[in-house]
């Protein structure tokens, strides 16, 4: 035995036992929640468009790299996760081309064309949302809550007729909005968990969600400003976009600082598409436009190695 | 008393428990011992007989050439059998001096007669150190003598004890500070001779609570409690690395690219101390030192005392042998150790430990895709962002690599340990470092 040879290898020889597909798979178990309630909600129409969205997001990226010779990576579980949230963001009322279209832009245009999981640049979820909102504008913003047709809490903040639902009723997410995002409570149940098990620090969804307070506690000239400020961050896709995608591993920075300056950049440029845009929503466009600013921000914000002199 | 560490760093399973409770058993070397003529970091060894050559236990049978090396003594009696060159880790090969024991276990004079170290010179204790053949013996195998040979030594005022063990598996600095706690005492006592401002700290981590309690006896044994303090530490990988160390005793910063000493520090393995210890009072030289047989593969896990040139066989065979084939034989810990080809290897000065490790223990999937989860940049003891090193290593950029610090790495593997897409990231920028460093010397020959 003395003659055979070992393996031979750089160290380290031990590892975590952590993987891609766990981290994923931790994720998914805290969208759970949000899942549940939207099905409360919006019954069994919110279950199909996840269920679509998903297939979608998964046959695509199957496809890609069956025609293109690659390695498969859907059992990491990424393209799951893309197409759950993709799913969350869109209005219950989508006819059911809008998931699956919706989720072969995500998969095809944003993540596999630019290399893959860990290549893009940007959310492939939010992208494909901003996609859909473009091209069919009108589905995209018919809002319906148990069956009758009303306007948005958003909506009717800024302005649409009708009368804004009561914060718990916000809070627990019996209002009209896209599947996944009324309820904050489910959202946040899941963000206590990502955290717990540290798959997402708190710094980018508290800096942004933060921000959006500060902002609107600062930046109005209601009486009740700091009930105005509760709504500001209770509606809309404010608590999906700060928990889920603003803190997307591949489109946000690993900087401590950068984090810092990607939650409170999203805050601000939500406060500014939220009342000086046409649409009544920027939770969208403000994460997709700091993801552009990821690199410069994470090259500005190398921290300080141990022992450096600057 | 509090518990002190460093910033960041990781908990991996320690898996101590193998060796922990059980004794320290004596081994002597079978028919060979093998000497490698490199047991240090440095210039390699001249060897200084020739075949056919009797020689003695503790007899000095290849020294230094350069300055920065350490003379090599043989750990036993018998002929010298053939001077060649023996396969060692990755593919290089390393010449050794293989002696035929004889069994007899002669030794040599003592290097000189017992003496009282408080009457020796510095120079004088310093030459002892130097010709014992003394180096790091927490595995980096640093010339010990050259690191007490500071320009400044009147501005240290902190010799540092590394009793941190932090490696996972080994728990040979743990047994030696249970068995020799007053030897490595008074191996700390010599040093803080030689630097007249210096205090003496001893640094242990928490899991060794046996160990903090036989090094606090043995100093008010030794009655130096004055001026030597254990200082308790959090059991957290890497605690036991010489910067992470300094920080967390002293709450210090070593300048890049500069040494402890600069600050006034020294840090040295309690296992030195106590050849410190065994040199000057004693007149012996290194030959011997504990070594942890563990490992998910060995059937009964064990430390040895052994002598150096002892071969890894004897050590696993002493162990009761495999239980099942392992898949890598490292030399030293899983964190940091190194893979060896073979079982014919020998233990030289620096070798903390024989891990024979299992399939389902060390297997490190296929790598995937960075997912920039960011774990390695909350890992890194260095602070430095492990994922960005990786990314300019592979790509051959080494301006940006250099950029970022990448030459501050210390390779204690903690980003690579975390990585959930399997990157071998130590391996990517030990192989940057090496092409700066070959750069470096190429400008130099020019």
């Amino acid at each position: 035995m003395t003659d055979n040879q070992f393996i031979e290898a750089s160290s380290p020889h031990i590892h975590e036992s952590a993987s891609t597909k766990a981290i994923m798979l931790d994720v998914i178990i805290a969208l759970i929640p949000a899942l549940i309630a939207s099905v409360v909600f919006f019954k069994i129409r919110a279950l199909i468009i996840v269920v679509l969205s998903v297939v979608s997001c998964v046959l695509s990226e199957l496809l890609w790299q069956k025609i293109f010779r690659q390695q498969s990576t859907i059992d990491d579980l990424s393209a799951v996760v893309t197409g759950i949230l993709l799913a969350f963001t869109l209005p219950p009322t989508v006819p059911y081309y809008i998931p699956v279209v919706g989720g072969i832009f995500a998969i095809i245009i944003v993540k596999q064309i630019f290399g893959g999981i860990g290549k893009n640049f940007l959310n492939p979820a939010l992208a494909s949302r901003a996609f859909l909102m473009a091209t069919w504008p009108a589905v995209m913003s018919k809002w319906t809550l148990d069956g009758v047709s009303t306007a948005t809490p958003l909506e009717l903040l800024k302005g649409a007729s009708g009368n804004v639902p009561p914060i718990w009723q916000l809070f627990i997410g019996c209002t009209a909005g896209s599947v996944g995002e009324t309820s904050a409570l489910a959202l946040i149940i899941g963000a206590v968990y990502l955290i717990y098990r540290k798959i997402i620090t708190w710094e980018i969804p508290v800096a942004y969600v933060g921000t959006v307070f500060l902002l609107t506690l600062l930046f109005n000239d209601t009486a009740t400003p700091f009930i105005c400020a509760s709504y500001q961050i209770l509606t809309g896709g404010l608590l999906l976009g700060a928990i889920y995608m603003a803190t997307d591993y591949t489109t946000s920075p690993v900087t401590k600082k950068g984090k810092y300056i990607m939650g409170i950049g999203c805050g601000i440029l939500t406060c500014l598409l939220r009342t000086k845009g046409q649409m009544p929503e920027g939770v969208c466009y403000s994460i997709l436009i700091m993801n552009l600013f990821v690199p410069m921000i994470e090259r500005h914000t190398v921290p300080k190695t141990f022992g450096e002199v600057r | 008393m509090e518990t002190l560490t460093f910033k960041k760093g990781v908990h991996p399973s320690y898996n101590k428990e193998l060796t922990e409770d059980r004794p320290v058993v004596e081994l002597l070397p079978k028919e060979k011992a093998v000497f490698l003529m490199q047991q240090h970091t440095g210039a390699i060894c001249q060897p200084i007989v020739k075949k056919g050559d009797r020689v003695l236990a503790g007899q000095m049978i290849a020294d230094a050439v350069a300055s920065i090396s350490a003379p090599i003594h043989s750990s036993i009696s018998g002929v010298v059998c053939d001077i060649t060159e023996i396969p060692y880790t990755m593919g290089t090969s390393v010449p050794a001096i293989i002696i035929e024991n004889d069994h007899e276990y002669k030794q040599a004079e003592p290097m000189h007669e017992q003496c009282n170290y408080w009457e020796l010179s510095r120079e004088n204790i310093i030459d002892i150190i130097h010709e014992a053949g003394i180096v790091g013996m927490g595995g980096a195998a640093f010339p010990t003598y050259i690191k007490l040979s500071p320009s400044n030594y009147e501005e240290i005022h902190s010799i540092i004890l590394n009793g941190c063990e932090c490696e996972p598996y080994i728990t040979c600095d743990h047994k030696l500070m249970l068995d020799g706690a007053k030897k490595i005492v008074e191996g700390l006592n010599i040093m803080l001779h030689l630097f007249p401002n210096a205090k003496g700290y001893i640094g242990i981590e928490d899991n060794k609570m046996d160990a903090i309690l036989a090094m606090q006896e043995a100093i008010d044994a030794v009655g130096v409690s004055s001026k030597i303090e254990v200082k308790i530490l959090e059991t957290k990988y890497p605690q036991g690395s010489e910067k992470q160390l300094i920080s967390a005793i002293l709450n210090r910063e070593v300048p890049t690219g500069r040494l402890p000493a600069d600050i006034g520090c020294i840090v040295q393995n309690v296992g030195t101390a106590y050849a410190i210890y065994e040199a000057v009072v004693e007149g012996k030289p290194l030959i011997s030192r504990i070594v942890t047989v563990t490992g998910g593969a060995i059937s009964h896990p064990q430390d040895f005392l052994v002598r150096v040139g002892t071969s890894f066989q004897e050590l696993i065979d002493a162990a009761g042998g495999f239980t099942e084939r392992p898949t890598k034989i490292i030399s030293g810990g899983p964190m940091m150790g190194v893979t060896m080809p073979n079982t014919n290897v020998p233990i030289t000065k620096a070798t903390t430990a024989v891990l024979c490790l299992l399939k389902e223990e060390t297997c490190i999937p296929d790598e995937s895709n960075c997912i920039r989860c960011g774990r390695c940049v909350r890992a890194c003891p260095m602070n430095l962002l492990p994922l960005y090193l990786d990314q300019f290593g592979r790509r051959g950029d080494i301006d940006r690599f250099k950029s970022i610090n990448g030459t501050s790495c210390i390779e204690c593997g903690c980003c690579a340990y975390v990585c959930p897409a399997h990157l071998r990231i130590v391996n990517t920028i030990r192989n940057a470092k090496r092409e700066i460093r070959n750069n470096n010397n190429v400008k130099k020959v020019i």
